[in-house]
């Protein structure tokens, strides 16, 4: 598909230097916010698909989705991701959730491993290799998770917590939120339990209760981050957190990682996807 | 009137703590998750990640342990705090200012050997002309001032930094002297930015 190049590269010259003001130094919070006011225009220019970088990973994504591989050479159209075989429509947001088949709570991109290996019978190595994108490589499961997340726009979070393995992960997701250790004693609570708390001058979303952060958050993940060039998926994001907490590297699609993420959508329930968005 | 104020702060915290019901979970099925995580790293950073007594208590208890609770805590992490050998606790206030608004150290993508910073502008307002600064800990401006430069007072910081805890059970700020995090030396560097009348904290 064909794009308007020149008003992408414009849109994001604009954004950069937005960034910038935002970030750099000796700015009272009234600039911040005014940075901020700035950021969200700049936002809402190119919150749209022939400007949004992201969705060059979505059009990437819907080509991995129906691309024959692994041994088996088919594709993952048949693959269920809670909503029936090779149904996308919806499926993100009701994500993590129970999967009677593996007998698992699992989120996108577990399952999207689970489906490789089961359906495909593709050696998910390499995939997992490259879970992350960066200058020299692309990400199959970035690509995948903006395509099949898009598929949610607009519609809410409906968190699935009714089945016993799914309240499990509830809990078990609130308590490693609120979990302190290693050399700085952090946890996720640290800078995520109030409201309106600053790090430097970026502002601190609070995850600890339902409500607006936690919904503008999980609705707009996952996002095209214009500092790293990348969409990044929710399991990037609790990787980075982690790595800011210096705790050790977290398992890539680790059930710790989908706990705190079934935490996070259900603190979010209710809120509207549009993905992917455009961040920082 | 210390006793006083520590109430105050703590019901300041169990207000903002109950916001979300807190769900029990049996410490096995946590453990469970945690190790799903971390269960491949080495020794060295499950040492780090693996909770202390106070960590448990203070997690336990929503960072808002009971008064007997609170005072057995401050009473152990008071014990861990090594003042330096010849008493003087002020270092150099212009090394203080680097460890102050360095952050990086310590994270798994550090290259060994990376200078460890206590990041203090992360979290505090310092010196009035730095503008880049968080509100997750209270402003810090003029904070040697306030205090008459005095010399007790310098030490109480001292501690402060060195263990947070020894002052305030389940506080929030990391255990900089106690995990190691940073050095005698540095904490001395801190305390001068905080004291020295020369550092712009007191300008």
């Amino acid at each position: 598909m064909k794009r308007p190049r020149i008003r992408l590269a414009a849109a994001l010259a604009l954004l950069t230097c937005g960034v910038f003001a935002w970030s750099g130094a000796g700015l009272a919070q009234q600039t911040t916010q005014d940075a901020e006011k700035e950021i969200e225009k700049y936002r809402a220019m190119i919150n749209d698909p022939m400007a949004n970088p992201g969705y060059l990973f979505v059009d990437r994504g819907e080509a991995l989705w129906s691309l024959k591989r692994g041994a088996k050479n088919v594709s993952l159209e048949t693959c269920d991701l809670g909503e029936g075989p090779g149904k996308l429509e919806g499926a993100f947001a009701k994500l993590p959730r129970y999967f009677k088949d593996s007998d698992r709570v699992m989120d996108l991109e577990q399952r999207l491993l689970w489906c490789m290996q089961k359906i495909q019978e593709l050696d998910t190595a390499d995939v997992v290799r490259r879970r992350f994108g960066g200058p020299n490589n692309t990400s199959d499961m970035q690509d995948l998770v903006a395509f099949i997340a898009n598929k949610s726009n607009g519609m809410k979070y409906q968190p699935q917590t009714a089945h016993p393995k799914e309240a499990e992960m509830l809990a078990a997701g609130q308590a490693l939120f609120y979990r302190r250790a290693g050399q700085m004693d952090f946890s996720c609570a640290t800078c995520h339990a109030e409201d309106g708390k600053r790090i430097r001058l970026q502002g601190l979303p609070n995850f600890s209760a339902p409500g607006k952060d936690a919904k503008e958050t999980m609705g707009g993940w996952p996002t095209y981050r214009v500092s790293q060039s990348q969409v990044r998926t929710m399991q990037h994001r609790l990787w980075d957190c982690y790595r800011q907490m210096r705790h050790p590297i977290p398992e890539y699609g680790s059930d710790g990682i989908t706990a705190l993420t079934v935490f996070m959508a259900k603190m979010a329930e209710g809120g509207e996807i549009q993905v992917p968005s455009i961040k920082r | 009137m210390k006793k006083l104020m520590i109430a105050a702060a703590l019901a300041g915290l169990a207000t903002t703590a109950v916001a979300q019901q807190r769900q029990k979970v049996d410490p096995a099925v946590l453990d469970k998750y945690f190790q799903s995580m971390f269960g491949k790293a080495n020794d060295d950073w499950k040492a780090r990640v693996t909770q202390d007594q106070t960590l448990k208590d203070c997690d336990a208890h929503g960072n808002a342990p009971p008064p007997k609770l609170f005072d057995e805590i401050v009473a152990r992490e008071k014990a861990t705090v090594k003042f330096p050998a010849d008493g003087n606790v002020l270092g150099d206030w212009k090394k203080g200012l680097q460890v102050a608004n360095r952050g990086t150290g310590g994270q798994f993508s550090d290259a060994p050997g990376t200078y460890q910073g206590g990041n203090c502008y992360a979290c505090h307002e310092m010196a009035p002309t730095e503008l880049s600064y968080g509100t997750l800990g209270p402003s810090l401006k003029g904070y040697g001032k306030a205090r008459n430069f005095s010399k007790d007072e310098a030490k109480a910081t001292f501690a402060k930094v060195y263990n947070a805890q020894s002052v305030m059970a389940c506080s929030q700020m990391p255990r900089f002297g106690h995990t190691k995090f940073l050095t005698e030396e540095q904490i001395k560097d801190v305390v001068a930015f905080l004291f020295d009348p020369e550092s712009p904290v007191n300008k």
